[in-house]
């Protein structure tokens, strides 16, 4: 039996040594690929069991950090922090992992790629671990970017397409800026503190006695990174786009795992953010507001795709106000429980695709129930957990959070509840669009079945945990055992569960008879309507803003260079030399008999100088 | 009449000024590097004086030197000059101007 510390590097590294197999080795049979992919992650499954089981057992576990980098004061180590926030994580990624991977056998066969898809898999697998794992800032960064870069190939795998590839490029560039304060806060933190290390850092930062200013720009940098990570307002751009990856990439990175780092790392560093009362009410605006933008966008959405990548952004907001209202064990909770049920909502969506040729218009589906009856069911039971119906455990983790925000912010409460009901309404939208009603096209939707087993398997293993997964605030009281739910009386119980039963009744009422397409709600929201299918409209604003303010400055940036530098600078030295050589030249003339003269004449010249006294 | 050093050294100016002269009026290569002989044997010649009547045996180990440089000079000026007349069928050094500028 290997010990604790062995069995922490092993969950960590299985998945790398399957991504060195892949790509070594057995590049060239998919299937034997697939199995080393599948395997190392059920491997780190079950070492993140038994390490789980462990410290829930109550027994503390230290890996002792090596020193792997020391240049004078700079000191960076190397580790892995397993705690319960760790060990809840590492659960949450390899299983619901696991379950993503053994469905993409059935979603990606066939494609030319599958070993390559199998080895980003694996790598992405390998960096996420590493992200929960790591013990200090400089680790953390560095699996953090590992993250950024096997998101961005995935994203683009299928890279022949032009949307896919330029998908890729924008999230990687997105994050890039998220990324930039990220290092400067890490850097910045360093300067004040001296050290990288959490545990160090959590019991000493607070007794720096540093400025508030210090304090707030440290907090607000490292935010940045998460706000990237996390796709938050103003760096969510790129989380919709990133659905041109393959679905079972959209379920696993750009919904239950990659996309909670940033809110995994603030609950990591809750000490830092918790120093500085002003980031903390500007963390949760931000998220408020990212939940209510998206829930809002969602609506008007017709790629199914697209509608889940907006409700992501808008639960991910949840968890962002959660954070920022102090309730890590809370944000945690709804990462946890969102996790599983928008991994299943991903999963049905993608079977549903699967089904219909890669056609993703919801406006082309209907009556999907009846022949897809297993992918229905579990997309109904995603739909009621996302919309936070009693007693699925979206339910429980949606409402902590709103007894939260109750607690502190009446304002954000406000925001928390109407994004509730839009959430329902899109999501009753999708679900009475796509499987009620008749068949729309025919042709497309005539003679589909439900999708094999080895696709429905993992529905059903998702959907087992989106139901329970909520059930007795388990994942709260396993965070923090001092975790006592809020005390809520049956009244505000009822109130916070009406909301999302009125979004969905709102959604029949629109929906309930199969319409077309989507007069009804345009014609209801009026203008708001075309803002919303606008999505706001910030991808044409940064296009604007590219397009005018930084080509502007890079104008003029050109012609300072080129008059300025090359023309005044560069230019009066070249002029110079050339002018010199060019009188100079003409001495050249290539008479061997002239330079003889020449010579000959300096010589005498010198002689009669020196003869005349000169010296 | 005795032999001085200036006598010598009349000598050797005259045998210089003579092979710059010919360096300079000349255009046949073969003749220019009998110039440069002419020139050179010129200060080998004071320098040989020089040794005679100073002190000391530095201008004659010089000399050698100057005569060891100007065999390995003919010999490369030489090779030179039969290469020329090779591609050109001409060691007149007027018809070889392409290096001017």
């Amino acid at each position: 039996m290997p010990t604790i510390e062995q069995l922490t590097w092993i969950l960590l590294f299985a998945p790398c040594a399957a991504v060195a197999g892949i790509l070594l080795f057995t590049r060239r049979s998919p299937s034997v690929s697939a199995a080393v992919s599948i395997g190392a992650v059920l491997l780190s499954f079950a070492a993140a069991v038994k390490l789980f089981l462990t410290v829930a057992g109550g027994v503390a576990l230290v890996i002792p950090p090596h020193i792997w980098l020391s240049i004078g004061p700079l000191v960076v180590e190397w580790g892995a922090v397993v705690d319960r926030l760790s060990v809840l994580m590492l659960l949450v990624v390899t299983g619901v992992g696991a379950a993503i991977q053994i469905y993409s056998l059935g979603y990606m066969k066939g494609d030319p790629g599958v070993s390559r898809y199998f080895a980003y898999m694996s790598l992405f697998t390998f960096s996420m671990l590493g992200v929960v794992m790591a013990p200090n800032f400089i680790q953390m960064f560095m699996f953090w970017e590992l993250v950024g870069v096997s998101s961005y190939l995935l994203i683009g795998f299928w890279y022949d397409r032009p949307a896919a590839a330029a998908a890729g490029q924008k999230a990687f560039i997105v994050n890039r800026i998220g990324d930039a304060g990220l290092i400067l806060g890490i850097l910045t933190i360093w300067a004040c503190a001296g050290t990288f290390d959490f545990a160090r850092l959590a019991t000493t930062w607070q007794g720096l006695g540093l400025g508030a200013t210090t304090l707030a720009a440290a907090a607000a940098l490292v935010f940045c990174g998460a706000a990237g990570k996390s796709a938050q307002l103003p760096l969510h751009v790129w989380l919709p786009d990133a659905m041109e990856g393959p679905t079972p990439v959209s379920a696993l990175i750009h919904a239950a795992t990659m996309v909670a780092a940033g809110v995994y790392m603030l609950c990591r560093v809750a000490w830092l953010i918790e120093a500085s009362p002003a980031v903390m009410t500007a963390i949760a605006w931000v998220g408020g507001l990212t939940a209510l933008m998206a829930a809002l966008i969602a609506v008007t959405q017709t790629d199914i795709k697209r509608v889940l990548a907006y409700s992501t952004l808008s639960q991910l907001g949840y968890m962002m106000l959660a954070v920022g209202l102090g309730g890590s064990t809370e944000a945690m909770f709804h990462l946890t429980t969102h996790a599983f049920f928008k991994a299943l909502l991903f999963l049905s969506a993608g079977s549903v695709i699967l089904a219909l040729h890669h056609e993703q218009d919801i406006w082309k589906m209907g009556g999907l129930w009846k022949r897809m009856p297993l992918t229905f069911l579990a997309f109904l039971v995603g739909t009621l957990a996302l919309g936070g119906i009693w007693p699925l455990s979206g339910f429980y983790s949606k409402d902590e959070i709103l007894v939260l925000a109750m607690e502190h912010n009446r304002a954000l409460l406000g925001i928390g509840l109407v994004t509730a009901l839009l959430t329902a309404f899109y999501m009753g939208r999708v679900l009475f669009v796509v499987f009620f009603g008749g068949a729309r096209d025919q042709r497309l939707t005539g003679h589909v079945g439900e999708s094999p087993a080895v696709v429905t398997l993992p529905l059903v293993f998702l959907a087992v945990l989106s139901v329970v997964g909520g059930w007795q605030a388990a994942v709260p009281h396993f965070l923090s055992p001092a975790y006592h739910a809020g005390t809520l009386s049956d009244k505000v119980m009822a109130g916070f569960l009406a909301v999302p039963v009125f979004g969905f009744m709102l959604a029949w009422r629109v929906y309930g008879k199969a319409p077309a397409d989507d007069a009804e709600l345009r014609r209801m929201l009026g203008p708001c309507y075309r803002v919303m299918e606008g999505k706001f409209y910030f991808d044409e604003l940064y296009a604007w803003l590219v397009d005018t303010v930084q080509d502007g400055i890079a104008g003029l940036c050109e012609n300072f260079d080129r008059w300025i530098i090359r023309g005044l600078a560069v230019g009066s030295i070249t002029g110079t030399m050339r002018a010199l050589g060019w009188v100079v030249r003409v001495v050249q003339s290539g008479n061997l008999r002239f330079y003889i003269f020449v010579t000959g004449a300096g010589v005498v010249a010198l002689l009669v100088w020196m003869m005349a006294g000169g010296r | 009449m005795i032999v001085g050093l200036n006598h010598y050294l009349a000598v050797s100016a005259i045998l210089f000024s003579l092979g710059l002269v010919c360096l300079l009026v000349r255009r046949d290569a073969l003749l220019i590097l009998m110039g440069l002989e002419m020139n050179l044997n010129a200060a080998n010649l004071a320098l040989v004086a020089f040794s005679r009547f100073g002190r000391g045996a530095s201008g004659q180990v010089m000399t050698f030197f100057v005569i060891a440089i100007a065999a390995a000079e003919v010999a490369i000026g030489l090779a030179i000059v039969v290469a020329l007349y090779r591609k050109r069928k001409s060691v007149n050094l007027d018809d070889f101007r392409t290096l001017r500028n």
